[in-house]
């Protein structure tokens, strides 16, 4: 990654060996690092770093071009159905449920099949009590309170990346969105754990404690149990991918500009 | 495909069985059908639906029964005048207070609510010939949701539960005439001048289906037998059949069936409708009554074949179609003539007031049918099928030639038919249901206590092919077949339409309130255990139990049989019912679970303890 958002610009190739007498801050000119450590490794190594901070500051000061600053917007845009879809869908099927029962988890609620004849989250909690599990009811997930704050908050950094067009803001967004990705999912799988496993000891049926699938298919008693994100959680994992790719266009224009200028 | 081939296997095997048995089938006698052919038609595999609902009246036995068609398979006995424990139907506070003070009905005639003459799949109506009252059924949730009456004057309510086109109103009537208002004493020996009958049109609120006394009309004290609303051309008119013109009483078999012709009673229910809007009308018994004495042009009576029984207007709302049970024809009236010799005041006597019009100027055709005709249908191709019950068998006749074009016997006794959808605008043809009055051990022996039959018969070709034998519980006396698709009943009570003010949805909800000597439990049934599991009481006290089954699943009910007190309480997914007793017994008495559940269904119990 930094290897494509941070390596050379075309016909920059010897940047490292080369133009360093261009170098914008005179505290950084050759004379003087001489001055300082003589002929030492380790000062050519402190310039290679040197050198280094200085790209990636000149990086993240690189500003966000027009089809940059769209995509963050597209990016914006993208994680609104990600707050009205669902990000995670269990279905349960069994002989007696040929049809299956559905349960479909939002960023800000639970919400089993529901048909003129049936209501598959009572009718999941009613059969998951019969071993002990807990009644899945919204209360108990805070998550459902925090996620779409930070949606909204995420798609404001968003906006904001646009208005200041820098790519600092960008990598801001990028790195907080990614964390907070990684964390949910860290967090729905904690979820499923502890669902599985905090069984009432007095349950009717004893079972051993377990962890609901989080992706894929899994036999569960009499259930063929399928668990696979939704499209809400594809709609988010799209929003670091247009990041990167506004990043990448803002990174390729400055190259650009930068070669124009220098003829 | 494979079905297919399956089907066919078995056909195939029935047949070389049938063969191998010598050519005959194994049975009692009888009417017989092409066995590979009647197999093909109404095997509905397993896992496939029926193509027709037919509700038949379930007699006196108080209920409705609901089979599919082809299959004849019985789906569901819909309780209605008689209490039900399978359904915990009179039961509970809700359904007791609806059956009020009696423990059974004679339900006789169903009737599908219409919408410009077809059924539009709401309501049946059904009739109780002993206590006078109608109930109408909700076909969202197969449950009876009304019974009105007993309806004032009518006494004997056999004429009845015709629907009008639009469901304005469903026709009543009195089978028995009695001295008005009911509660009168006459002497017998004064039947002919003092006994009054009634033919009525109960008014059906469009939105709810709410029935509330509409129109009355005094009639002679003759017996009104059957039946029908007019249609189309004939849309503002109601018709009834009568016996026993003859006004007598004792041996009616002999003293009702000494005149050649009885009566069709036409009444203009618009005409009837207005006379009472204008005040025409005297009240009695707390109904508003016309008296075609006093206001005219409401009530006529065409002269019919003797002691007729059916009387059914075609799909065109062009004929009045009759049949005099005693004779051997069915008589079709022209409603077109009727009213021309209404015009001309066409009249050959009166009875009591009311115009007796004359039969040849009315009459349009006689149909040599054959003997004991009873009632008739219509099909798609425009014949009408009509049966014979003297002669066990159904004719087949066309409108227009008023040729019989078909005969098929039956076994046996044949009273009622019902086509499908045939008595609409729009009848469906293909299946026929012969409901037979005498099975004649036809089935595997049951003692002396016999079942009734009804036959399916196919007519969607020429000529009419008997499919299948299924045998009900008394008794059927008439029924209504209505394809499937205009059904779409509902399995669970979502929680949102619960408006029971004592409905509860968390276990943290349930309590005991005592108030003196009243005692309210509100209580839930959820797989699997009641919540509040205890009832301590004191004897004497007046207890009320508000059970919901807070279940959203389809099939998932809740029984509450609560022993030794004669109690048990069905609740069905998303709804609340109410037991209420008085806690006469001391001791401790278990209540549980009746309606299967769960795995744990067994160990759904509790405890009433009465101090």
């Amino acid at each position: 990654m930094h290897k494509l958002l941070l390596g050379a610009s075309p016909g920059n190739a010897g940047v490292l060996t080369g133009e360093i007498e261009s170098s914008p801050f005179p505290a950084c000119s050759p004379a003087f690092l001489r001055r300082l450590g003589g002929k030492g490794g380790w000062v050519a190594k402190g310039i290679i770093m040197q050198r280094y901070l200085e790209l990636a500051t000149s990086f993240f000061e690189t500003p966000i071009d027009l089809r940059g600053r769209l995509l963050v917007i597209l990016a914006a845009v993208v994680l609104m159905p990600a707050f009205f879809t669902p990000l995670w869908n269990l279905s349960l099927y069994s002989n007696q449920f040929p049809d299956g029962l559905e349960l479909n988890i939002y960023s800000y609620k639970l919400e089993g099949g529901k048909s003129q004849n049936r209501d598959d989250l009572k009718e999941i909690n009613s059969l998951n009590h019969y071993i002990g599990m807990r009644p899945l009811i919204e209360d108990d997930f805070t998550e459902f309170k925090w996620i779409p704050f930070v949606i909204g908050g995420v798609i404001l950094l968003a906006l904001r990346a646009v208005v200041l067009g820098k790519m600092s803001k960008l990598v801001d967004l990028f790195v907080l969105f990614t964390y907070f990705g990684a964390f949910s999912l860290w967090s729905f799988y904690h979820k499923l754990y502890v669902y599985g496993h905090e069984l009432d000891p007095t349950a009717a049926v004893k079972v051993p404690p377990f962890t609901p699938p989080m992706f894929g298919h899994e036999t569960m008693a009499n259930f063929e149990v399928y668990s696979f994100p939704g499209a809400g959680s594809y709609f988010m994992a799209a929003v670091p991918l247009i990041l990167l790719g506004a990043m990448w266009f803002s990174r390729r224009a400055e190259q650009v500009k930068t070669y124009k200028t220098q003829g | 495909m494979k079905t297919t081939i399956t089907i066919l296997m078995g056909a195939a095997l029935m047949t070389f069985f049938v063969i191998g048995c010598g050519g005959e089938p194994k049975g009692r006698g009888g009417a017989r059908s092409d066995v590979q052919d009647a197999a093909l038609k109404t095997y509905v595999a397993p896992g496939d639906l029926d193509e027709y609902y037919i509700f038949k009246s379930g007699g006196h036995s108080g209920q409705v029964y609901v089979y599919g068609i082809p299959s004849m398979r019985h789906l569901a006995t819909i309780p209605v005048f008689t209490p039900y424990p399978a359904t915990g139907y009179g039961f509970d506070k809700e359904s007791k207070d609806m059956l009020g003070q009696f423990t059974w009905g004679d339900s006789h005639h169903p009737s599908l609510s219409e919408t410009n003459g077809d059924y539009d799949g709401r309501w049946l109506f059904i009739s109780d010939n002993a206590n006078n009252r109608m109930a109408r059924i909700d076909l969202r949730d197969f449950k009876t949701r009304q019974i009105f009456g007993p309806i004032p004057n009518v006494s004997g309510n056999h004429c009845s539960s015709f629907v009008t086109e639009n469901t304005d109103y469903v026709l009543a009537g009195s089978r028995f005439s009695i001295p008005l208002p009911r509660g009168t004493y006459e002497k017998i020996e004064d039947y002919a001048t003092k006994y009054k009958g009634v033919v009525a049109g109960i008014a059906v609120d469009p939105k709810s289906g709410t029935m509330s006394l509409g129109w009355e009309v005094l009639m002679p004290p003759f017996d009104y037998d059957l039946g029908d609303a007019g249609k189309g051309p004939s849309a503002d008119w109601g018709f009834w059949t009568c016996y026993n013109s003859e006004r007598a009483t004792g041996k009616l078999e002999v003293t009702a069936s000494q005149k050649d012709r009885d009566y069709v009673v036409a009444v203009n229910w618009k005409a009837a409708e207005k006379a009472i809007k204008e005040g025409k009308f005297k009240n009695l018994g707390g109904a508003k009554v016309i008296d075609p004495k006093d206001v005219e042009g409401v009530v006529y009576l065409l002269p019919a074949g003797k002691s007729p029984h059916g009387v059914d207007i075609s799909p065109d709302g062009k004929y009045i179609i009759a049949s005099g049970k005693l004779a051997s024809i069915t008589t079709v009236f022209s409603h077109e003539k009727m009213l021309t010799a209404i015009e001309k005041r066409d009249f050959t006597g009166n009875e009591d007031g009311i115009p007796v019009l004359n039969y040849d100027s009315v009459k349009e055709a006689e149909v040599n049918v054959g003997l004991g005709p009873l009632h008739t249908q219509f099909d798609d191709k425009g014949f009408a099928y009509t049966s014979l019950f003297v002669e066990s068998a159904i004719a087949k006749w066309q409108l227009g030639t008023w040729e019989v074009v078909d005969k098929i016997p039956v076994s046996y006794n044949i009273g009622h038919l019902a086509a499908a959808e045939g008595d609409t605008k729009n009848p469906d043809g293909k299946y026929l249901i012969a409901l037979n009055k005498l099975s004649h051990g036809r089935h595997l022996g049951v003692g002396p206590s016999q079942p009734e039959s009804s036959q399916l018969i196919d007519i969607s070709g020429e000529k009419m092919s008997l499919l299948y034998d299924a045998f009900t519980e008394p008794e059927p006396h008439y029924a209504q077949i209505v394809k499937a698709d205009k059904l779409n009943p509902i399995e669970v009570y979502s929680k949102e339409e619960n408006k029971h003010p004592k409905a509860i949805w968390d276990i943290k909800d349930s309590k005991i309130v005592r108030n003196g000597k009243n005692v309210e439990v509100s209580m839930i049934a959820v797989r699997s255990s009641f919540e509040p599991w205890k009832i301590e009481v004191n004897q004497g006290d007046k207890v009320s139990i508000y059970i919901t089954n807070i279940e959203q699943t389809t099939d998932e009910l809740h029984g509450f049989g609560l022993n030794e007190y004669n109690i048990n309480i069905v609740v069905d997914p998303g709804e609340t019912k109410t037991a209420e007793f008085v806690a006469s017994k001391k001791g401790v008495y278990p209540f549980y679970c009746t309606n299967f559940c769960s795995a744990l269904h067994q160990e759904m119990q509790g405890y009433l303890l009465v101090k």
